[in-house]
């Protein structure tokens, strides 16, 4: 019997060689997909439960990791509670938002820039402890942005500021209110965690939207700033021009009184021809709804484009909402969806003052000061200057990067004149600071809502000759107060550019 | 005689001195392990980490004194690698009672003390393995009896949707695990007897020679009654176990290759069969072929295993450093899940090759045994030691389908435990038979009489 026992010995080898080959197979060459996969709790937990690196603002940390006694070891505290939040988000087991999401791989330790420092901390038996984050903002002028944005809505408003350096790109201040307190929703207990996310998630103001990134309104009079810049570029005016003006205008090609385009009273408006610095100190829509039609819509498109609309360009943080100035339009008539077509005049008009279809996000609009501001050179906003390791050397520090020459140096200037006289003489005079010249416009965007308030937007830089802060303040809710002009959003302005200056 | 002492003028030495120190080294590991997992799961080292090694050391060394006792030539591998493996088994259960906060551990070290017991009961009661031969019919029935048991409505009990439990007061305990020894006795015993006529005797049907009806009959029925039973349980794992071990035995008893054939053709025609009939088998393919496709559901305990060995990597988290509860039934059927993530693939790999010997040392007592009944036994419970691994581990690490099945020595359970330490006893048993030296039978005695029980009836294999 010898001969098919030896048969059956060959047959159990190759079983456990099957069995080892196998083995082999799922531990080592699929190790590494398995050990990626977004759904293996185990690394969510590891993750959680590692030292996580710092995200700092200046020399502080507005979120770190502290030890506790539990099984997750170390616990994300927030010390500013709402200050930061809508830029840091916050950590959860398996999920995290804002920075701690973008730059998850640089704080947890897994970015292969920590990795020689990975090494060294093996070979110490340390465990290996995450890099920190230093993120551009100036905590000066976001506490400035937060307060005064707060102070100026009101507990149950709504609004969101965004402040930019315009030679470089570094976003100073972001701001997003109602906001909320991370550390709840980090928190290790579950039932804290849940019950706040509920709270947080159910409430119809929103406080987990990050709006300077994320919400899209239309942007009203601060767009009549592109389609001004449009209209130089394009070799229509000049800044000392005269521009056609008017009471009333009833866009070509429309009917009907809900077409007539008005200048909301400011009757300095009203004259035929007027000059640009007027049109722009007191905001005529019928000039720049005149303007636009001049202009076209495939310019005023290309211009608003330059600036960056209908694009994305901020890396650091997501979700973001992409600004919008419309490409086409297409009509639906009798439940039929027609052929694209051009905008036409009546379009182009209330395009050419931030309605119709034209949508931006509070940093989109701070973006197009911000060009302004900076000679007519776009630059990329950024909020993560520094990657560092836990011992805070630095592995890499962002370089500014223009992305693009939205206006010439010459249309620059003669917008940033008449940016400065709409703040000296005009309607963003709320805006003014002494000894400092001050480029601003007003918005009061309606919402095409009948009985509902308007946005309310304020847009400026600082100092006008060599800028060292453009800014833009979204007001969406302001309960019990007057939404227009630069009335709320003018001193919230100051307050962010004067925090900025006076560092 | 004389030619066959002079051929047989080698003679096996003892090695208890070997077998006591790889048994200190298999005490390492075990006392160690559990050592480790205090270590790492509490941060200090078990309270009871004397008492438990002082009560290990004990089962051992008390196998290890009856084994140079009783069979003092008996292989010297075999129970250090079983102890080696029970000792990592206990310390991987306590490491999933501390995450668990259960006390499965304390239980299984109960069950390997009632192990080591019958160890060493049967190696005494059993002073030569072909006193079992006399059990063939009896095994058989008794092995029939145990399947069934789990069916009649009282003792019978279903757990996780296999019927394959009696209950008896407090204990529950699987009699699958008995019966597939007995079955071995019973196929060994009776083959032995047969072989010539169902090898020789019959009708050649294609390129086999069917034996006489009076011939395989009994043995068939013994085998589609068992067979019968645990489909009927659903209980798939030791289906598969049952019929490769026939197989196994059938061919070696006869030395016919077609028997191979022809089981092979039976296997794939009853596995389409069971797959188009039972829900259940469908259900194992299905997650067997995407255990993704239902993460969370049907694929989970499937899905969290591979997660646990890729997680482990090449040298694992470390004791109480992974998360090995998180798949379900971690201390039992998917135990090798816990080893691979907390100790790597060079643990498993460590797993592999002592089950492997053990498998290999099974084969080789068959190989030098110098009796039939005694082949045929070693070899088939090799052949099911080696299947069960394959079937289970095969189907934890995604090989095959996951069919529910104990890793031996390892899993927690107290049945599989047990039948698992009389199984190495009988091979033991075997082994030191094997290896014994023959009597000399040219020596003058006083009293041929007293001799007469040694002799061993040479059966050339």
């Amino acid at each position: 019997m010898n001969k098919p026992i030896r048969a059956v010995s060959i047959f159990c080898m190759f079983l456990f060689l099957a069995l080892m080959a196998n083995v082999t197979y799922v531990q080592f060459w699929r190790a590494d997909e398995y050990n990626t996969d977004p759904k293996n709790a185990r690394v969510a937990a590891a993750a959680f439960s590692r030292e996580r690196g710092l995200i700092l603002v200046g020399e502080d940390p507005i979120a770190r990791s502290e030890p506790v006694d539990d099984r997750y070891k170390y616990l994300r505290v927030y010390p500013e509670k709402q200050l930061y939040a809508s830029v840091t988000g916050y950590l959860q087991l398996g999920s995290q938002t804002g920075i701690e999401r973008s730059q998850n791989e640089v704080l947890s330790g897994e970015d292969p820039r920590l990795f020689v420092n990975r090494l060294v901390d093996l070979l110490k038996g340390d465990t290996n402890q995450g890099g920190n984050v230093l993120l551009t903002l100036d905590p000066a002028a976001q506490k400035a942005a937060f307060n005064a944005l707060r102070d100026t809505v009101g507990p149950e408003g709504e609004g969101s500021v965004v402040a930019i350096e315009p030679k470089t790109g570094r976003i100073l201040a972001m701001v997003s209110f109602p906001s909320y307190d991370p550390n709840q929703l980090a928190s290790h207990d579950r039932e804290t965690r849940e019950k706040a996310y509920d709270r947080l998630d159910s409430n119809e103001r929103q406080p987990l939207l990050n709006r300077a990134i994320q919400t899209r309104l239309f942007p009203g009079s601060t767009f009549k700033i592109v389609t001004a810049a449009a209209a130089i570029e394009n070799g229509e005016y000049t800044a000392d021009s005269q521009v056609e003006s008017g009471a009333t205008w009833q866009a070509p090609g429309t009917t009907g009184s809900q077409n007539v385009i008005d200048n909301e009273g400011r009757s300095g408006c009203n004259p035929e021809n007027i000059s640009f610095a007027t049109a722009m100190g007191q905001s005529c829509n019928t000039a720049f709804a005149k303007m636009a039609v001049k202009v076209g819509p495939e310019k005023l498109r290309e211009q608003a484009e330059a600036f960056g609309f209908n694009s994305d360009y901020l890396q650091d943080l997501g979700p973001q909402a992409r600004s919008v100035f419309p490409e086409e339009v297409i009509d639906t008539i009798d439940g039929v969806q027609q052929d694209p077509r051009e905008l036409n005049d009546a379009e182009t008009a209330r395009s050419g003052f931030g309605q119709f279809s034209v949508q931006s996000t509070p940093l989109q609009m701070a973006m197009v000061v911000s060009a302004i501001a900076n000679r007519g050179a776009l630059m990329r906003p950024y909020l993560v200057d520094q990657v560092q390791t836990a011992t805070f050397d630095v592995l890499e520090t962002t370089e500014p990067e223009k992305l693009r020459d939205a206006i010439s140096p010459q249309t620059a200037a003669q917008l940033t004149d008449l940016l400065v006289s709409t703040v000296d003489d005009g309607t963003a005079s709320p805006a003014r600071i002494d000894g400092v010249s001050v480029a601003g416009k007003t918005g009061t965007a309606q919402r095409g809502v009948e009985g509902k308030a308007p946005y309310g937007w304020f847009v400026s830089f600082a100092p006008a000759e060599d800028a060292e802060v453009a800014i833009a303040v979204m007001i969406q809710e302001a309960p019990g107060k007057q939404i227009a002009g630069g009335q709320l959003g003018g001193p919230i302005a100051k307050a962010v550019m004067e925090a900025v200056l006076n560092r | 005689m004389a030619t066959n002492s002079a051929l047989m003028g080698f003679v096996h030495r003892r090695r208890r001195g070997a077998e006591l120190f790889l048994l200190i080294l298999a005490l390492l590991v075990g006392i160690g392990a559990y050592a480790a997992v205090g270590l790492g799961v509490e941060g200090e080292v078990p309270t009871n980490l004397i008492g438990y090694g002082g009560w290990l050391t004990l089962l051992v060394v008390a196998a290890h004194l009856a084994v140079r006792k009783v069979a003092p030539y008996a292989d010297p591998v075999l129970l250090p690698v079983v102890a080696a493996l029970n000792g990592l088994g206990l310390a991987i259960i306590h490491r999933l009672d501390l995450a668990k906060e259960t006390g499965l551990a304390s239980q299984q070290l109960t069950w390997m003390t009632l192990g080591v017991a019958l160890f060493i009961g049967t190696l005494i009661v059993l002073p030569d393995h072909r006193l079992l031969a006399r059990f063939t019919y009896t095994s058989g029935l008794a092995a029939i009896a145990l399947l069934i048991l789990p069916m009649l409505p009282v003792l019978g009990t279903e757990i996780n949707g296999a019927r394959i439990w009696i209950s008896v007061g407090p204990f529950s305990f699987q009699p699958g695990e008995i019966a597939k020894m007995l079955l071995v006795i019973t196929f060994a015993g009776y083959l032995v007897v047969h072989r010539d006529a169902l090898a020789l005797a019959g009708r050649r049907v294609l390129f086999l020679d069917l034996p006489r009806g009076r011939d395989l009959g009994p043995i068939l029925m013994m085998w589609v009654v068992s067979l019968g039973i645990l489909v009927l349980q659903r209980d798939l794992g030791s289906s598969l176990l049952f019929f490769g071990l026939f197989l196994v035995m059938l061919y070696v008893a006869t030395e016919r290759p077609g028997w191979l054939v022809v089981g092979g053709l039976l296997f794939f025609g009853g596995a389409a069969a069971a797959y188009r009939l039972f829900g259940h088998v469908q259900n194992r393919v299905d997650i067997w072929l995407d255990p993704f496709a239902d993460p969370d559901g049907t694929g989970y305990q499937l899905v969290q295993a591979l997660y646990g060995f890729a997680w482990g990597g090449l040298v694992g988290r470390g004791l109480g450093e992974g998360m090995p509860e998180r798949v379900p039934y971690a201390e039992s059927d998917f135990i090798l899940a816990a080893i691979g993530e907390e100790l790597g693939l060079t643990a498993v790999m460590a797993v592999l090759l002592l089950y492997g010997l053990v498998v290999e040392r099974a084969l080789r007592a068959a190989l030098i045994s110098r009796d039939g009944f005694g082949k045929l036994v070693a070899t088939g419970l090799a052949a099911v030691f080696a299947l069960q691994i394959f079937v289970v581990i095969g189907g934890v690490t995604r090989l095959i389908p996951l069919t529910g099945l104990t890793t031996p020595f390892l899993s927690y359970g107290g049945s599989s435990l047990v039948a698992n330490w009389v199984i190495i006893a009988i091979l033991i048993r075997i082994s030191d038979q094997a290896r014994r030296p023959l009597p000399d039978l040219n020596e003058a005695h006083d009293d041929p009489d007293d001799q007469a029980t040694q002799i061993v009836k040479v059966i050339p294999g």
